[in-house]
């Protein structure tokens, strides 16, 4: 493994020729084809393209939370696309971390508790957890609004929050699907400047489906998603070769 | 913990609406238990009837009568150790209210409390009456509900019998128990057959029935086939049963309102079910995302359906509870509102089991459709609501 902060070379999402689509009646509606990705551990790939090119569907495969109709999905080395629904929710607790567009945080639970969630999955103790629990809200900056709820929190507080809970609980990844779509200009910057710092200080990949070129230049890697395929990135070529070409796999 | 936490606090998230529900829940719990109730008194007269009388009457229908001098073959019947006669008098007293409703009888005076034995009468009451042909001993319950003491009198508005008659308050029997019902008033058939005698000659010397009393009430079947032997191919044939079946048979006949006070109260269980389950469906789909993300986080199915089945569970909870404490001090102010109507109306421990029963169904099976919906749902289509 690479020791400096950054993207590595040991691929930790590894996609080979998945595809994806949705029924509509009787009718198949093909969203993803064959699409082939390599994303090395440490990484911070920014995933683009027009609405409906089925960004958040590839999103969705990697979460382990949709499964695709074919190909290969290796998260960490193992493959997910074998694992039962009840393996896969095991599997999403540990390894995966969710950030919304709409922060998705549960309403009748203030700002701690709605950090603390994941870890109710875990075996760790109550004062384990509360221990957790403040360091995260500390990174994030929310220490005095602990006590806080959802409908007392503006948008970029809510998304901070998110964030914590979304990395509270050491996930392999973390993705998240616009997770600035709905802020304004400052809190956006704000989130975009967390995201950095998780993947930058703790080292943690993340996936982001953005729309925003701000939200871009925080990332290392960009993808292009157009129509379900992905097509050449236009950031940072030389630094992505190794991917890109993986990417790129189809020869375009 | 947690999962008990998040259940109570999404109870009161629509206040508005759950208030609603819960008051629909208390309301439909508590009507429950009082037409549990209200059928439990209807057959508490029938209760208190005794293994050890018969009751003979005439076999066509109870209105018809039987002619006196059936008393002495009936005395000789093996087995028998009294009898006593009985005609329905039906008067009004005041109006006619079920609050003013009590039951008037024109007995033999000379043994009829001989054969109630649960009727405790004080002897010099019991002599005094026995001596004043317009005498009346009316039962504890009744004397206090209308204030009467010893001396009164008690004008009754004939309907069978025409004409206003007046009474005497001669004495007042005591209830034996707690199941003993005093709630009558007695007065002398003799004076009774005479009026009639007057006006209506042909209907004289006819009584509406015998009562019977016997040593052994398990030869009950047996001297009453007796009794109706005795008088087969007469010109009025008796029907002689024990005094519960007796009872029971005044009962059957109001079965169908009895029936139907029944139905009514499981229709307001059905209408209630309907209600809460409409509530958490509507509830269920407008949380469908919140529970797609708690399942994007890596709980469970069965966590998220447990949330919606327990919501459900405590809501009936919650408002059975506070219907089955209602019942009581509404059972109380009905009967209060009813007078004497219904002399023994309690609120059975089986008819609150029952509302226990009804509640905790309500909201298993109201939870259950919405909340296996939730369980099943794909995250990603859970996802896409956005309450
Ligand atoms: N559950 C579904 N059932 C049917 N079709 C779906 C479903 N989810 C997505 N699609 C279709 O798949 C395609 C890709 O959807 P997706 O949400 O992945 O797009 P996207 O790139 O994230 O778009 P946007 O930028 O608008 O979020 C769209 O045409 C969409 O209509
Ligand atoms: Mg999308």
């Amino acid at each position: 493994m690479s020791a400096s902060p950054g993207a590595g070379t040991r691929p930790i999402v590894l996609i080979t020729n998945l595809a994806k689509g949705y029924r509509r009646g009787d009718q198949h509606v093909p969203v993803l084809f064959d699409i082939s990705l390599s994303i090395p551990e440490g990484d911070f790939i920014a995933l683009m393209g027009p609405s409906g090119s089925g960004k958040s569907t590839l999103l969705n495969l990697i979460a382990g939370i949709d499964k695709p109709d074919s190909g290969e999905l290796l998260v960490d080395g193992e493959d997910i696309t074998r694992l039962s629904e009840s393996e896969l929710a095991d599997w999403r607790a540990s390894h995966v971390g969710f950030i919304f567009q709409f922060y998705n945080l549960m309403p009748v639970l203030d700002a701690f508790e709605n950090v603390e969630l994941p870890l109710l999955l875990t075996s760790l103790s109550r004062r384990e957890r509360r221990e957790r629990v403040d360091m995260a809200l500390a990174l994030v900056g929310l220490t005095d609004r602990r006590d806080h709820y959802p409908n007392e929190l503006s948008g970029g507080q809510q998304q901070r929050v998110a964030i914590a809970r979304a990395f509270i609980a050491d996930p392999t990844i973390i993705v998240a699907d616009e997770p600035t779509g709905d802020l304004d200009r400052k809190s956006a910057g704000e989130i975009l400047a967390l995201l950095r710092r998780l993947n930058e200080e703790m080292g943690k990949t993340i996936i982001m489906v953005t729309h925003d070129w701000h939200a871009v230049e925080s990332a290392r890697h960009v993808v292009h998603l157009e129509k379900g395929e992905l097509v050449d990135d236009k950031k940072g070529a030389d630094s992505f070769s190794a991917s890109s070409a993986t990417a790129s796999g189809k020869g375009i | 913990m947690y999962y008990l936490k998040l259940v109570f606090k999404n109870i009161f998230r629509h206040k508005l609406r759950s208030l609603l529900t819960l008051l629909g829940l208390v309301v439909a719990i508590l009507a429950f238990g009082l037409l549990q109730s209200v059928v439990n008194a209807w057959y508490a007269g029938s209760d208190m009837a005794s293994a050890r009388r018969l009751v003979a009457r005439n076999a066509v229908s109870l209105v018809f009568p039987l002619p006196i001098y059936y008393r002495e073959r009936i005395r000789a019947v093996d087995g028998v150790t009294a009898v006593g006669t009985s005609n329905w008098f039906g008067g009004i007293y005041r109006d006619m209210t079920p609050a003013n409703f009590f039951a008037q009888f024109a007995v033999d005076h000379e043994n009829f409390f001989d054969l109630y034995s649960e009727f405790r009468t004080r002897p010099e009451e019991l002599l005094a009456w026995k001596k004043d042909r317009r005498g009346a001993l009316v039962g504890r319950l009744l004397a206090d509900q209308y204030g009467w003491r010893v001396g009164d009198v008690i004008p009754l508005k004939g309907t069978i019998y025409p004409g206003t008659w007046e009474f005497v308050v001669r004495g007042i029997y005591e209830p034996r128990d707690e199941s003993t019902i005093t709630r009558q008033l007695y007065f002398h058939w003799d004076l009774l057959n005479e009026e009639i005698k007057l006006k209506y000659p042909r209907r004289a010397e006819q009584v509406g029935v015998f009562v019977v009393g016997i040593a052994d009430g398990s030869r009950a079947a047996e001297i009453s086939q007796a009794i109706d032997r005795e008088f087969r191919n007469s010109l009025a044939e008796t029907l002689t049963e024990t005094e519960k079946a007796f009872q029971l048979s005044f009962i059957a006949q109001t079965e169908t309102i009895i029936a139907a006070v029944r139905i009514v109260s499981f229709v307001v269980i059905v209408i209630i079910f309907a209600v809460v389950a409409n509530t958490m469906a509507m509830t269920a789909r407008e949380r469908l995302a919140e529970y797609a993300t708690l399942k994007t986080i890596g709980f469970g199915p069965a966590f998220v359906g447990a949330l919606i089945i327990g919501e459900s569970l405590m809501i009936t909870a919650l408002g059975g509870a506070v219907g089955i404490l209602a019942t009581f001090p509404a059972a109380a102010a009905f009967k209060a509102a009813m007078g004497s109507f219904f002399p023994v109306f309690k609120v059975a421990p089986e008819t609150v089991a029952m509302q226990v029963a009804c509640a905790l169904v309500v909201g298993l099976l109201a939870g259950l459709l919405p909340s296996i919906r939730a369980a099943r749902v794909k995250i990603v289509d859970g996802l896409r609501y956005i309450g």
